[in-house]
């Protein structure tokens, strides 16, 4: 696996489309999509329900695949990698969070963090280490061993963005992060965020219906039924 | 992964617990099902490999004289020729079912070396015509001592008989019959002379103890040959065979009860598949999420099928543990019927290879639903 190229556009999408298909019908969800993300960019995509915003962030993530154009992260072009190739890929250069979290119920905070770590060759006490340091991060060292049922929406989405940058990624990929918070949780979750982008540089990508989530980002991109710029190129 | 898979089967504790509760039942079925099947086996696997059984060619019903004992000793190869007759009388009720034979008592104990007796008994019992010897099972079950009337009802040979307990046997080791209840034929046959009888001097079976069981064949065949064209054409046999030959009646009744222990196991693998099935629709998402994080399919189908076989294998050694009261339960409550009835470690061990096999068959498809599933598909069934 070839490491990231660090000059140049870390996301580079050219004419992408995708389509999905519901029995006969062929539902195109992005068409032609250029669009290109700077290393340490902090980029919103914003647009009504059925846009395809979620879509060109699965894309981007390398959990989907377009029907259509070119999408290279780092300088490379994801949609040639095969499955197994794009799943260490994603291990690597991607961390996602999710609207509804999506913590393992049975598994505690620092259990859920570790998650992405048992597919590296970490030893325990390394593990430890890098897990107790990304909650300490986001502020919920004191709740390691509490299980999510146990954990307030605010606390669970802070659990889930320290798994997502467990393993340093070059990318996180935000979908609705807020979408499920009060306005203080959502507030304490948006802080986190924008201090992993302008205090340790990281690239975030985040789709969100919220105008105070937008505001905290560097770039806003609207979608419109599948239509993001006109391809100059 | 192993704490993943450990915990992800409590999730649900109530569906685990009984989960766990039907495979125990079925793996507690299939092990007592398993052990009738070798029950009824067990009389030809204690079959002693000396010992032939002379029989009437025509059938079991039909007698042989007894006249035919002298030939059959001068025939080579022979060790020691007795015979046993079946009495079949009732003890105080029909339900009270135990096997009586009348035998040539001494000769007959020489061929059944198994049965353990004090010296001081055997000679009582050979002493008095209407001395009993009786298997120490029996003994224990109608709670007999030495010296007691026993009455039996005659239904095949008519009359109220009388023998007195003189020995109780015990077994050499645990495939010896036990429960069976031994008189004097010489006792019955003065009886049978009295009146008259058809059935006066004529005895069931000739059991013969050659002296080497390589030999058996041709001994059996010597044997049938000198009564060859008589009014009472011989069959000789094994000992084993003649048990097979019981066996092979009820031939049905015991591939029934074989087809009935597969079946269910295949209930409880229906159940435990849709168990499997119904939990890794649920974890849909879940499995989805794992695979943005870089699990691979191989991954997921490890969890899945982990948690299947840890269920299976909980409630197969659960299963396992409850064969053991159960089988003591069947053995009292027919101990008429099944003199051994002994939990085999084959038996174990078919249990739990089946209880793993239904774990692992269970997962199959959850798991390849699991592997194919997209991730996108996969979170796209959030709510």
């Amino acid at each position: 696996m070839p490491p990231v190229a660090d000059h140049g556009p870390l996301v580079e999408i050219s004419h992408l489309s995708k389509s999905y298909r519901r029995g006969t019908q062929v539902i195109p969800v992005l068409q032609d999509i250029c669009l290109n993300i700077p290393r340490g960019e902090f980029l919103a995509l914003m647009g009504p329900s059925g846009s395809g915003k979620t879509t060109l962030l699965n894309l981007i993530a390398g959990i989907d695949r377009a029907d259509k154009g070119i999408l290279r992260v780092g300088g490379i072009d994801i949609s040639q990698l095969t499955e197994s190739a794009l799943a260490l890929w994603r291990h690597r250069h991607v961390g996602f969070v999710f609207q509804f979290y999506n913590l393992i119920p049975v598994l505690t905070a620092f259990e859920n963090v570790e998650l992405p770590l048992l597919l590296s060759d970490l030893h325990r006490a390394e593990r430890r280490h890098h897990v107790d340091v990304a909650l300490k991060l986001v502020g919920i060292f004191d709740r390691r061993e509490h299980y999510p049922r146990q954990l307030s929406g605010g606390q669970q989405q802070r659990v889930a963005i320290a798994r997502a940058i467990i393993t340093d990624p070059t990318i996180i990929a935000a979908d609705e992060p807020t979408g499920d918070l009060d306005k203080v949780a959502a507030e304490e979750v948006l802080d986190l965020l924008t201090r992993l982008n302008r205090e340790l540089d990281k690239t975030i990508i985040m789709v969100t219906h919220d105008p105070r989530a937008a505001a905290r980002a560097t770039k806003l991109q609207h979608l419109d039924k599948g239509v993001l710029n006109a391809c100059t190129a | 992964m192993f704490k993943l898979i450990f915990r992800n089967t409590l999730r649900h504790p109530l569906r685990t617990a009984l989960t766990i509760l039907g495979m125990a039942i079925a793996i507690l079925s299939f092990g007592l099902l398993r052990t009738v099947v070798d029950a009824w086996y067990a009389g030809v696997n204690a079959a002693a490999p000396n010992r032939l059984i002379t029989r009437n060619a025509i059938s079991l019903v039909f007698r042989l004289p007894v006249a035919y004992l002298n030939k059959i000793r001068a025939i080579s190869g022979i060790d020691v020729v007795s015979h046993g007759t079946w009495f079949g009388g009732i003890y105080i009720d029909e339900k009270n079912f135990f096997p009586q034979f009348a035998v040539e008592a001494r000769t007959y104990l020489d061929t059944h070396p198994e049965f353990l007796i004090p010296p001081e008994q055997k000679l009582a019992f050979l002493k008095e015509r209407n001395a009993a010897l009786a298997g120490r099972k029996l003994v224990e079950k109608y709670g007999w001592k030495l010296g007691d009337i026993i009455n039996i009802r005659g239904t095949i040979f008519p009359g109220n008989w009388e023998f007195v307990l003189r020995g109780v046997y015990q077994g050499a080791d645990e495939s010896t019959d036990i429960s069976r209840f031994l008189l004097h034929w010489d006792y019955l046959n003065e009886s049978l002379q009295k009146s008259n009888s058809p059935l006066a001097n004529q005895v069931g079976t000739f059991v013969i103890q050659i002296a080497d069981p390589d030999q058996a064949g041709q001994v059996a065949a010597r044997i049938d040959e000198t009564f060859k064209n008589s009014l009472a054409e011989t069959l000789t046999e094994s000992e084993r065979a003649f048990a097979m030959g019981f066996v092979s009646m009820t031939g049905a009744i015991v591939m029934a009860i074989q087809i009935v222990s597969y079946v269910v196991i295949g209930v409880i693998l229906v159940v435990l598949a849709n168990t499997m099935a119904m939990t890794a629709r649920e974890r849909q998402e879940e499995h989805a999420v794992l695979k943005t994080m870089g699990f691979r399919a191989w991954h997921l189908v490890v969890l899945i099928a982990g948690e299947s076989v840890l269920l299976a294998l909980f409630g197969g050694l659960l299963g396992v543990i409850l064969t053991f009261p159960a089988a003591h339960l069947f053995k009292t409550a027919l101990s008429n019927y099944f003199r051994i009835f002994n939990v085999s470690d084959l038996t174990l061990l078919n249990a739990l290879l089946a209880a793993l096999a239904v774990g692992l068959i269970s997962a199959l498809f959850p798991a390849w639903q699991a592997a194919r599933l997209s991730i996108a598909e996969g979170l796209r069934r959030i709510g």
